[in-house]
């Protein structure tokens, strides 16, 4: 892999989608670059602070988000000079984002009071009413036909589907939960996953039609659900709750199959441990010079590491969360099914050291990694089984069934990776800190290279 | 001197008559009671009878004895009965002390029963009181959840009417403006034109939400049966696999009728399954019978497999039913053997073909000179055979002549000593006659009257006997060396039968030559005058 110098950003930086341009806005300045060589394309100045930034699905538009100001700014790649502003005015704005077909923009207003629909081809304007607060209460299908609203009126919970295309409602039900804490679509689009808070562990299925397939609930009284995640294939849908385990459900009769465990104590021969160690940097005393250079210096202070293969039975570090604190640092709270259906990697939040990577064509925990820093983020190449996984070191580690890798991100000073977004061809990936980003390539062979590029 | 009496020393004098002691009446009276005779010579009389009472004496002393011999034996067994007393007072505290001590163990025990039976019922009792807590504590837990509920319900209403109220406020206060200010607007992203929203536009939407649904539901019929079809194929062929492996040995009536159900089912089965075609085959009977057949099938060949076992674990165990299990390195050695047996016997019927080839198919030349050289190989033999036929004549020949040479001079010696034989009896009888004895007259008159007779009698016989005895002796002289040739002849070439007599004359002939001899070594007339009589005697 190949790593671009670090660049100055002040808000996360997005890929395009489609094609290789790369947005990222510092301040109130929103620069577009090409991905593969990160030139500057195009330069726009929105009137405040961005706060957020989306590409279009299409990639010809971005829209910037300044929440303090209730704007949303669109910008057109192809017609730099095409503007557009909507302002939400005194309703405030706490989030805004493009529909799938790229010609809409759903602004939801403060106090989640509604959630607008404005269109760039024609002047109409829908709202939704009472959307709902929560995490995730929009979701809409990969194919970018429908679009489900979590909705709640009178203290009751609401699930309403729309069709994209013309914002039609076309099925409104209610769901039997206490508190619909999320919902999301199966990638095949005709099933909803709805589950509820965390006080209460309940996970229901919905056919696309509104109808209640089924309903799932481990057990009663402890925390619940933290996070679901389906798998690309809509044959498995994994819950990952508070009580550290992750329980698979199966699209034929979505009952479980199976749970993985995640113990601070691996003691399966079959399992690889693989844990990152530190290695102290060997200084050539001859090639010392003064003053010394750059290089050197970090490369001196910089500390190196690279993966061990532990022998089982391994303990893990694990952290006893603190009792009386509301949304106890418990659980699986990460999950994430790879791109090709075989692997499952999930975190467990007391055992905050490791990824734990489950095979589901054995349905068996296969790798444990074990870093040094507690994790911050993983994402999964969308076209191979690939996992980069941060740490907020500068340092990226990217595991496949082949093995894993420590990759370095060359350069002086801290730079701590809090998040990593691949790129949709999986070549490259972008990865982020507060105030920086970085573009790694991967070569598609082993070969190893650093192209440097001037700072903007 | 004292003395014991009654009780009370008496000093004696022994000088002093012993009448003077009290008077005999006492000793009396005490044996008349123990059952003695009077001591007094006659009743009432004061002389004493001193024999009675020597005789009284002697029995007190016998009594005596046998008094004592009973008090030691009564002392003896006295003493027994109490060494076996201590013996049984001892064995008994002993006893006493274990059952005491046995007592007090089943108490300690009892006790430590008892307090392990209430250290249960205390923890069965704190399990319960536990039990009863989390049951509470879980009441608690879901009231107060109820009640969060609750309260969460009403701070929420409260809430959207707050929000609602201040929405309406602010949204009183601002002017409306244009909220969007856009360049122009964009075209759409399929180049469409945005549709009104009718109900046609709504059934639309009913009828793409359903369709996407049934493309589903159908993509996933498509694959459930494209597996259900794969499955079949598998079971099918796990069928047959399974049929082939179990061995098709004798079973009891009921089985085979069982095993021919089963038989009849599955080909009905695969009949039908082959038949109709397998995709799309999946009612619920064929299904059935599908899987019930495999399960038999399988079951079956569970059981012959643990059959197996069974006898591969007793094989191992050492308990062999030779007839029927043998171990497997002999049965790879017999069957080793085997192969090379056969191999050998397929060698040797090869060579032997090829023999018989070429002698079938040889030319006639061949042949005759093969049969020439049989008869010559066999001519050369009996030739052989004869040389050493002629070898072993002329030897004999020689050894006959030899030994006829040596019968002819016996013959003539033996002759010879005859004469001199005859002369010397002659003689000798001569002389004899002349010094006779009187006494054996009668006896020996007899004789003598007749022994001239005899005498000459006999030696007449003798000469007439010696010419008879000496001209077969002499004339069958071929006769007897054949006769001994035929004996030490392996050919048997004379008959040997008319010389058996002559054999016997000759063994006769050697005793008398012997006894002969015998008779001049005695020089005496006795053994003559035996010699005579045995001759005389047949």
């Amino acid at each position: 892999p190949w790593f671009l110098e670090v660049f100055k950003a002040r808000i996360l930086p997005q890929l395009s989608p489609v094609l290789s341009p790369q947005a990222s806005c510092i301040q109130h300045r929103l620069v577009v670059r090409d991905a593969s060589s990160l030139q500057i394309l195009q330069l726009y100045t929105c009137l405040d602070q961005i706060q957020y930034i989306e590409w279009s699905s299409d990639s010809l538009f971005i829209l910037c988000a300044m929440y303090k100001r209730g704007i949303v700014q669109v910008w057109s790649l192809e017609q730099p000079d095409w503007h557009c502003k909507i302002d939400e005015g005194s309703a405030g704005l706490v989030a805004s984002c493009w529909s799938p077909d790229g010609r809409h923009i759903l602004n939801t207003t403060e106090f989640h009071l509604r959630i607008t629909v404005w269109s760039l081809c024609t002047k109409s304007v829908s709202y939704i009413k009472y959307p709902k607060a929560c995490q995730q209460g929009m979701a809409f299908t990969k194919d970018g036909r429908y679009m489900a609203v979590a909705e709640r009126r009178d203290c009751k919970d609401f699930i309403s589907i729309f069709v994209c295309n013309n914002w039609q409602l076309l099925r409104h039900f209610d769901t039997e939960t206490q508190d619909l804490f999320g919902i999301e679509w199966a990638p095949n689009g005709c099933v909803l996953a709805a589950w509820d808070t965390c006080l209460e562990y309940k996970v229901l299925l919905y056919s696309l039609d509104g109808r209640l397939l089924s309903s799932y609930r481990a057990y009663e009284w402890p925390l619940g659900v933290k996070g679901i995640a389906w798998s690309p294939s809509s044959q498995f849908l994994a819950i990952g709750s508070f009580d550290e385990k992750v329980r698979i459900l199966n699209h034929v009769t979505w009952k479980k199959i199976t749970e993985f465990d995640h113990p601070a104590t691996i003691s399966s021969k079959k399992t690889i441990v693989y844990k990152e160690v530190e290695k102290s940097p060997t200084v050539d005393t001859e090639r010392l010079t003064f003053p010394p250079t750059r290089a050197l210096a970090s490369s001196l202070f910089s500390t190196q590491s690279k993966y061990d293969i532990s022998q089982v039975p391994v303990s893990l570090q694990y952290i006893k969360p603190v009792a009386d604190r509301a949304n106890p640092k418990v659980g699986v709270g990460m999950l994430a099914f790879s791109a090709d259906n075989c692997f499952l990697a999930t975190k467990n939040d007391n055992i905050p050291n490791a990824v734990w990577i489950w095979d589901i064509r054995k349905l068996k925990l296969s790798v444990v990694l074990e870093q040094l820093c507690t994790i911050q983020a993983f994402q999964w190449d969308p076209c191979q089984p690939r996992l980069a996984v941060c740490t907020g070191s500068s340092r990226v580690y990217l595991w496949s069934p082949a093995g894993c890798v420590v990759v370095q991100v060359p350069g002086e000073g801290d730079f701590q990776i809090t998040s990593i977004s691949w790129h949709c061809s999986g070549d490259s990936m972008l990865l982020l800190s507060k105030e920086n980003f970085c573009v790694c390539y991967l070569e598609r062979e082993e070969r190893k290279g650093v192209k440097t590029c001037c700072p903007v | 001197m004292l003395f014991l009496s009654f009780g009370v020393w008496w000093e004696i004098d022994p000088v002093i008559d012993l009448i003077s002691l009290p008077s005999p009446l006492v000793f009396y009276q005490e044996l008349t009671t123990m059952g003695f005779p009077s001591i007094y010579a006659e009743p009432k009389g004061k002389e004493l009878n001193l024999v009675c009472i020597i005789n009284c004496m002697n029995e007190l002393l016998v009594l005596q004895h046998k008094n004592l011999r009973a008090q030691e034996e009564v002392e003896i067994q006295h003493l027994k009965l109490g060494s076996d007393m201590d013996h049984l007072q001892n064995c008994y505290a002993k006893l006493k002390e274990q059952l005491e001590l046995s007592k007090r163990e089943i108490v300690g025990l009892q006790e430590r029963d008892r307090q392990l039976q209430s250290k249960n019922r205390n923890l069965h009792q704190l399990l319960k009181n536990e039990k009863d807590e989390v049951q509470k504590l879980q009441n608690i837990i879901s009231s107060r959840a109820t009640q969060y509920n609750h309260d969460m319900k009403r701070k929420e209403r409260e809430y959207n009417k707050l929000r609602e109220r201040l929405h309406q406020l602010v949204m009183n206060k601002k002017d409306k403006k244009l909220a969007m200010e856009v360049l122009n607007y964009v075209g759409r992203a399929d180049g469409k034109r945005g549709a009104w929203r009718t109900d046609k536009t709504e059934a639309r939407n009913e009828e793409e939400m359903y369709k996407v649904l049934l493309s589903d539901y159908e993509q996933r019929q498509k694959q459930l049966l494209l597996e259900n079809a794969e499955l079949k194929k598998v079971l099918q062929q796990m069928k047959k696999d399974i049929i082939s492996l179990l061995p098709p040995q004798k079973q009891k009536p009921k089985e085979r009728s069982e095993d021919g159900l089963v038989l009849s089912d599955q080909e009905e089965d695969i009949g039908e399954l082959n038949k109709e075609n397998m995709w799309e085959l999946s009612c619920e009977t064929v299904r059935e019978q599908l899987t019930n057949s495999i399960r038999k099938q399988w079951r079956m060949l569970k059981n012959h497999v643990e059959k197996l076992d069974n006898q591969v674990s007793r094989g191992h165990s050492g308990a062999w039913n030779e007839k029927d299990v043998i171990s497997r390195e002999d049965h790879e050695l017999e069957t080793g053997k085997l192969e090379l047996e056969i191999q050998q016997c397929k060698e040797m019927i090869k060579t032997q073909q090829q023999l018989l080839q070429q002698q079938l198919t040889c030319d006639d030349d061949t042949t005759l000179l093969l049969q020439d050289c049989y008869l010559l190989e066999e001519r050369e033999r009996l030739q052989e055979e004869w040389r050493l036929f002629r070898e072993q004549k002329k030897n004999f020949e020689k050894e006959r002549k030899s030994f006829t040479e040596a019968a002819i001079r016996l013959g003539l010696e033996r002759k010879a000593f005859e004469e001199d034989r005859g002369a010397w009896l002659k003689h000798q009888f001569l002389s004899m006659t002349a010094d006779c004895k009187p006494e054996n007259t009668t006896a020996s008159a007899f004789l003598r009257s007749s022994d001239p007779d005899i005498r000459l009698v006999k030696s007449a016989s003798r000469q007439r006997r010696l010419p008879s005895v000496l001209s077969p002796a002499v004339s069958p002289e071929p006769f007897q060396i054949s006769q001994y040739i035929a004996q030490n002849s392996v050919a048997s070439e004379k008959p040997a039968a008319d010389n058996m007599p002559n054999l016997w004359v000759e063994g006769d002939d050697k005793e008398e030559t012997e006894e002969c001899t015998k008779s001049w070594e005695d020089s005496g007339v006795g053994p003559l005058f035996r010699n005579l009589h045995m001759e005389q005697l047949p």
